[in-house]
């Protein structure tokens, strides 16, 4: 894997990562418990899917083969899609789809954190707005895990269940594929290693206050950054990608 | 103390003066109801209206297109906020309203009450339906009551950006490949007489509108407001090369406008009482969100309860 394979495909992982979460949360839009957090994370998957625009963007660019952010995102197959496997998930009850969340969102907001020192500039300056973003993000995740942990024992119960289910697909995020360490070595990229640790430290201590436990020895589900996923993500590839598959000519 | 008549003539003289009513002020039980009944419809219309437009949201064809109807979904959502809050300045509380919508008793417009079955859909919704809210809604911002004009003036800014970008959503489709034109063609067919019937029926047939004009909650009538948007919409969809679905649509020089040909009136009726093709599934949508968000607000207002309790000790 040379170098600019490696940016693409890492790009790919951050790119597709994004864009697949935030079909997920847009899935909640106009079906939400409320207007106001309706719109809330409404809000989120705009901004979600804005990150994943300006990733694929770039990707696009750096591959150089004609192709541009909605080829790759319309025109790749399950198997040539390089998401975790935790924002393929479905979005379940508000408990699931939260507890998914903030995994994300402290994960999210400590890799961008540290990606506004890349090396790469268009990373760098993609981070620095993200983050601003994403601290708002978090902060909305957190505040819901607190009030489903600590809140009444249908919600509290609704967590933890939800907890245990996706624990599972976290240890994805912190191992890296070839082309992130590459990336780390060229000082591109943040070390993943350096993000758990901040991650593990953040998510004791919110369910730790919302009363929440973390699941023990858990055998951690990998695959995703290899194009090896869950059975999810083909629907929600043929929900996305059906329009511009069907009339492949079209401009829109 | 002033004497009902007293108070009334107040009011009265504020409306010929053209200043505005507040929530303190007194105002007739009438005036009151009529607004609460016209702003709560109004609310749930925006509400409403994410559903057929949410539809396509995960199936936008362009990643742009995509982020451009989440943000539209999102402002629609935004003016239902506005109007609720404008409408509970009368004494009625959200809940209240919502209750009364999921109960049948409240209405919201027709329009949202057809389906959005191609992404043309969202296009023709942006450019016709937008557009015909902005000409009922841009006498509103003068409206008498005053928390009601202030979220007229906000939401309408946002309303002409969305039929500017519906009408960019055809435009594309319309100079696209021929799939495309025909879907922009199939999308104006159906939603050009559901959107005629925005306006509300004529105004022969029209009961409030003469209380409304009365109290400038409305300052033009139904046929008014229809001709008006006939007369600008034709000329959009000739620019783009589309044909509007009526034979015998034709330029009347001695009125400055189009004659045309007036909605389905029964249709109208049927669809107001609930036999649209969606009035069920709409509804039903917006219970079960309502329903299934029930221990996720529990859950909020249980741990405000014993938070607050721990605040106040530390
Ligand atoms: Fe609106
Ligand atoms: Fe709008």
């Amino acid at each position: 894997m040379n170098f600019q394979e490696a940016l693409f495909k890492y790009l790919l992982i951050l790119g597709d990562t994004s864009l697949i979460l935030g079909q997920r949360l847009s899935e909640w839009t106009a079906h939400g418990p409320f207007l106001e957090e309706d719109l809330a994370l409404t809000n989120i998957a705009l901004d979600t899917i804005g990150h994943a625009k300006t990733l694929l963007e770039y990707a696009a660019k750096v591959e150089n083969k004609g192709r541009d952010e909605d080829a790759l995102a319309y025109f790749r197959n399950g198997r040539e899609y390089f998401n975790v496997k935790l924002v393929e998930q479905p979005n379940g009850n508000y408990a699931d789809t939260m507890v998914r969340q903030v995994f994300m969102d402290a994960f999210r907001y400590h890799y961008f954190k540290a990606l506004c020192n890349s090396k790469d500039e268009t990373l760098s300056a993609l981070a620095q707005k993200a983050v601003k973003e994403v601290s708002y993000h978090y902060r909305h995740s957190s505040w819901w895990i607190k009030r489903f942990g600590d809140g009444t024992e249908e919600s509290h119960h609704k967590a933890q269940n939800a907890i245990n289910n996706l624990w599972r697909f976290t240890g994805e995020l912190f191992t890296p594929d070839e082309s992130e360490k590459i990336m780390e070595e060229e000082n591109i990229a943040p070390s993943l290693q350096s993000i758990e640790y901040l991650w593990k430290e953040d998510i004791q201590n919110l369910f730790k206050e919302a009363t929440l436990s973390i699941p023990e020895n858990t055998y951690m589900q990998l695959g995703g950054k290899q194009g090896i996923h869950t059975e999810h993500l083909d629907y929600i590839l043929a929900e996305m990608q059906s329009l511009p598959r069907m009339y492949p000519d079209a401009k829109w | 103390m002033k004497s009902e008549k007293e108070l009334e003539e107040i009011f009265e003289k504020k409306l010929a003066n053209n200043e505005f009513i507040e929530p303190k002020d007194w105002m007739p039980e009438k005036y009151r109801h009529h607004l609460i009944r016209q702003i709560s419809q109004h609310a749930h219309s925006e509400v409403v209206g994410m559903l057929p437009e949410g539809n396509w949201i995960t199936r936008a064809p362009s990643l742009r297109a995509k982020l451009v109807l989440l943000a539209k979904v999102q402002d629609e959502g935004g003016h239902g906020l506005y109007l609720y809050s404008a409408a509970e300045t009368l004494g009625i509380s959200r809940d209240e309203m919502i209750e009364a919508l999921h109960a049948g008793k409240a209405k919201y417009s027709s329009i949202f009450n057809y389906p959005t079955l191609t992404w043309a859909d969202i296009g023709a919704i942006g450019w016709l339906v937008d557009g015909a809210a902005i000409m009922n809604q841009v006498m509103l911002q003068r409206t008498s009551y005053g928390p009601y004009s202030r979220a007229m003036i906000r939401i309408c800014k946002e309303e002409s950006f969305h039929q500017r970008q519906g009408y960019e959503i055809m435009m594309r489709l319309a100079l696209g490949t021929p799939e495309q034109k025909q879907m922009a063609q199939d999308a104006l067919n159906r939603w050009w007489y559901p959107t005629l019937m925005m306006f509300g029926p004529p105004d022969d047939q029209s009961p409030n509108t003469a209380d409304a004009v009365k109290w400038r909650i409305k300052r033009e009538t139904n046929d008014q407001l229809r001709q008006k948007f006939v007369n600008q919409t034709v000329p959009q969809a000739e620019f783009i090369g589309l044909k509007v679905p009526d034979p015998n649509l034709k330029w009347n020089e001695a009125k400055k406008g189009y004659d045309f040909t007036p909605p389905d009136w029964n249709e109208f009726w049927r669809v107001i009482k609930g036999d649209g093709p969606c009035n069920k599934e709409r509804l039903a949508a917006r219970i079960k969100a309502h329903e299934e968000g029930k221990w996720v607000r529990e859950a909020a207002a249980a741990y405000a309860q014993k938070h607050n309790k721990e605040m106040l000790v530390s």
